[in-house]
């Protein structure tokens, strides 16, 4: 009788609660078809910069699904492979063709020496191709370019959920109902989490970026205080993200359910996996991700060693993001204070 | 600090209500109620659970806003940000950090009101020793009994020494002996010049009150001394009396 009774109350709660049931049925359908754009898109072509190369070989790449292009000097070639406009060059110094790779990306490292491989036949035929690379090495592992990515995927996540449960406990316990019934403004309210948190997430910042490079031997060729600057910005956006989403949600469970809405897409399009095989409007959805941002931004300091001015960029990014989220909670705020 | 802004002239009302109208999802939850509580009354509400008290002084407060009618306290009209600071409200719920320790909670709050340092010491000693609740400062709040919360909630809300005390069914689970000094205390606060609104189920609460405002069905059916409101009624005591009228008042409409 008892567990009936039980269980007619869980589904009569679970028709009442709409968005628990969009999540239950819709979600892995979202899922499913990020995963099958990412992975069952173009394959991936890789750009090759080719420098005064015989025709006999120039010949050879004609017909295939790389994109070539012909430099005349050395300068204009190695600008475009700094840029990422380039994956590889590829010129002759004597008799050996001699291969620059840019680096930072594992497995487009291999797309690229798969390729030169297929159709230069070098090894077999006896053609020694002398590898170099610009950023990282042969032995960077996959971890080593999105683990950068993946520092940047935590404190976000942790930091949002953290932000999302703690602003939505003080809605539902009623202690901001109390709050708003002191002389306390809006704003204040806004930048008082802001702080509170902020501090918790510098030294999360802090401890990721630590344990990432010295515990898990990463590749960093970086500055440090840049890594934590990203790691900071990045964590604000998630925490004015976070309590902005929280009005929205009337439980923790329904906060866990903003996960797959709005965590995981951005886990797709931050550099985890790479985009070049996505369809091209597709991948213009990156540009309102927050974590593409930081994520690019860490994977230029560490794999690359970046600068203010590379990444500068990103920065503004990033504190706009936080910005827009804060002022819009302060307006949401107002659902529950009108002044 | 913000300087306050209402007017100090003790003629103007503390709470002056005109034709307030409150809708949630279209079903009318307060109509047409026009109220007026001179300064330093002890006013009781009191109506069925679901009549709108809780509702109505949200209002007043400016927590909550009308949908119809005006709201003026101590002159000013609401919502205004700056009367928070003349306010003194206990919300129904027990709305305490539950993390923190009694004192955390009542530093918090203090300061929210700007009382810091000395003063703010000595607040917390006069409020927390009026609700008996001084030795148990440093506990936790989760380690609270029921009634715990419900005292350090009043202590908060008597701080920063409100010109005006709204109180949402304060006493709930407050044992007699206690529930007798703080309403002493309320008398007194009231003496003193504070205007004290109350909301309350206890009929013996509702007969310490200058005046009583009887809702029923978000209509204020009645608003006179407690004895006149009996005597009205024709019954001999204010519990029959409040079932008379509610039986009246529903029975109008
Ligand atoms: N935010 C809200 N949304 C919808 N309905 C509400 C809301 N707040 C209150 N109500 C409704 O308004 C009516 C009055 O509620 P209110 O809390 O004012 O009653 P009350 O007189 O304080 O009752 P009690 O004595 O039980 O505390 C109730 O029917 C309640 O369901
Ligand atoms: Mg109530």
């Amino acid at each position: 009788m008892r567990i009936r009774a039980l269980a007619i109350r869980i589904i009569r709660q679970f028709l009442r609660d709409k968005r628990t049931l969009a999540l239950l049925f819709l979600a892995p359908l979202l899922i499913l078809s990020l995963m099958k754009l990412v992975f069952a898109g173009q394959s991936v072509s890789p750009a090759i910069g080719i420098i005064d190369i015989p025709p006999s070989l120039a010949s050879k790449f004609e017909g295939t699904n790389a994109t070539i292009t012909d430099y005349k000097t050395n300068e204009s070639a190695y600008s475009a492979l700094e840029e990422g406009k380039l994956d590889a060059i590829l010129q002759f110094t004597g008799d050996t063709p001699e291969l620059l790779l840019e680096g930072s990306d594992p497995s487009i490292n291999k797309a690229v020496l798969l390729f030169l491989q297929s159709s230069l036949q070098t090894g077999n035929s006896g053609i020694a191709l002398s590898i170099h690379y610009l950023h990282g090495g042969p032995d960077m592992a996959p971890f080593d370019s999105f683990g950068p990515v993946l520092i940047g995927f935590f404190s976000f996540f942790f930091v949002f959920i953290l932000a999302g449960v703690s602003f939505l406990r003080e809605r539902t316990s009623g202690t901001l109902e109390r709050l708003l019934t002191t002389p306390i403004r809006r704003s204040e309210v806004v930048l008082g989490y802001l702080t509170g948190f902020g501090i918790f997430t510098l030294l999360q910042a802090t401890l990721i970026a630590w344990f990432s490079v010295d515990v898990l031997g990463l590749y960093m060729v970086g500055n440090i205080g840049s890594i934590l600057l990203i790691n900071l910005l990045l964590s604000l956006t998630a925490l004015t993200l976070g309590t902005l989403l929280s009005s929205f949600a009337s439980s923790e469970f329904q906060i866990i359910q903003f996960i797959p809405i709005v965590i995981v897409p951005q886990a797709f399009f931050s550099g985890l996996f790479n985009l070049d095989a996505m369809n091209p409007w597709l991948q213009k959805l990156s540009y309102i991700m927050p974590l593409k941002y930081g994520a690019d931004a860490m994977k230029g300091i560490m794999i690359r060693g970046e600068g203010w001015n590379d990444y500068q960029l990103d920065v503004y990014v990033l504190v706009g993001f936080s910005l827009v989220f804060a002022i819009l909670n302060v307006l949401a705020l107002k659902k529950h204070r009108s002044m | 600090m913000s300087t306050n802004v209402h007017n100090s002239n003790p003629e103007i009302a503390a709470v002056d209500l005109k034709d307030i109208s409150r809708t949630f999802h279209s079903r009318t939850v307060l109509s047409n109620i026009s109220l007026s509580i001179p300064r330093g009354e002890l006013f009781g509400l009191l109506g069925p659970s679901g009549s709108g008290k809780t509702t109505l002084i949200k209002i007043m407060t400016g927590i909550d806003r009308s949908d119809a009618g005006s709201v003026h306290m101590l002159g000013v009209p609401m919502p205004q940000l700056s009367m928070l600071q003349s306010f003194g409200y206990m919300a129904q719920s027990d709305a305490l950090y539950n993390e923190l320790t009694g004192k955390q909670n009542l530093s918090f709050f203090g300061a929210m009101f700007g009382l810091k340092g000395a003063l703010l010491k000595e607040r917390i000693q006069m409020a927390t020793d009026l609700v008996d609740l001084s030795q148990h400062l440093h506990r936790g709040v989760s380690t609270y009994s029921g009634g715990m919360k419900r005292r350090l909630s009043l202590a908060i809300a008597l701080l920063h020494e409100p010109k005006l005390l709204i109180l949402d069914e304060p006493t709930i689970g407050i044992d007699p002996v206690l529930r007798k000094s703080i309403w002493m205390e309320l008398t007194a606060l009231s003496k003193q010049g504070v205007t004290i609104i109350v909301t309350t189920h206890a009929m013996d609460e509702a007969m310490k009150c200058d005046r009583l405002g009887l809702i029923r069905d978000g209509k204020l059916i009645a608003v006179n001394t407690p004895q006149a409101i009996i005597e009205s009624a024709g019954c001999s005591t204010l519990e029959d009396a409040f079932i008379a009228l509610g039986q009246k008042g529903g029975a109008e409409q």
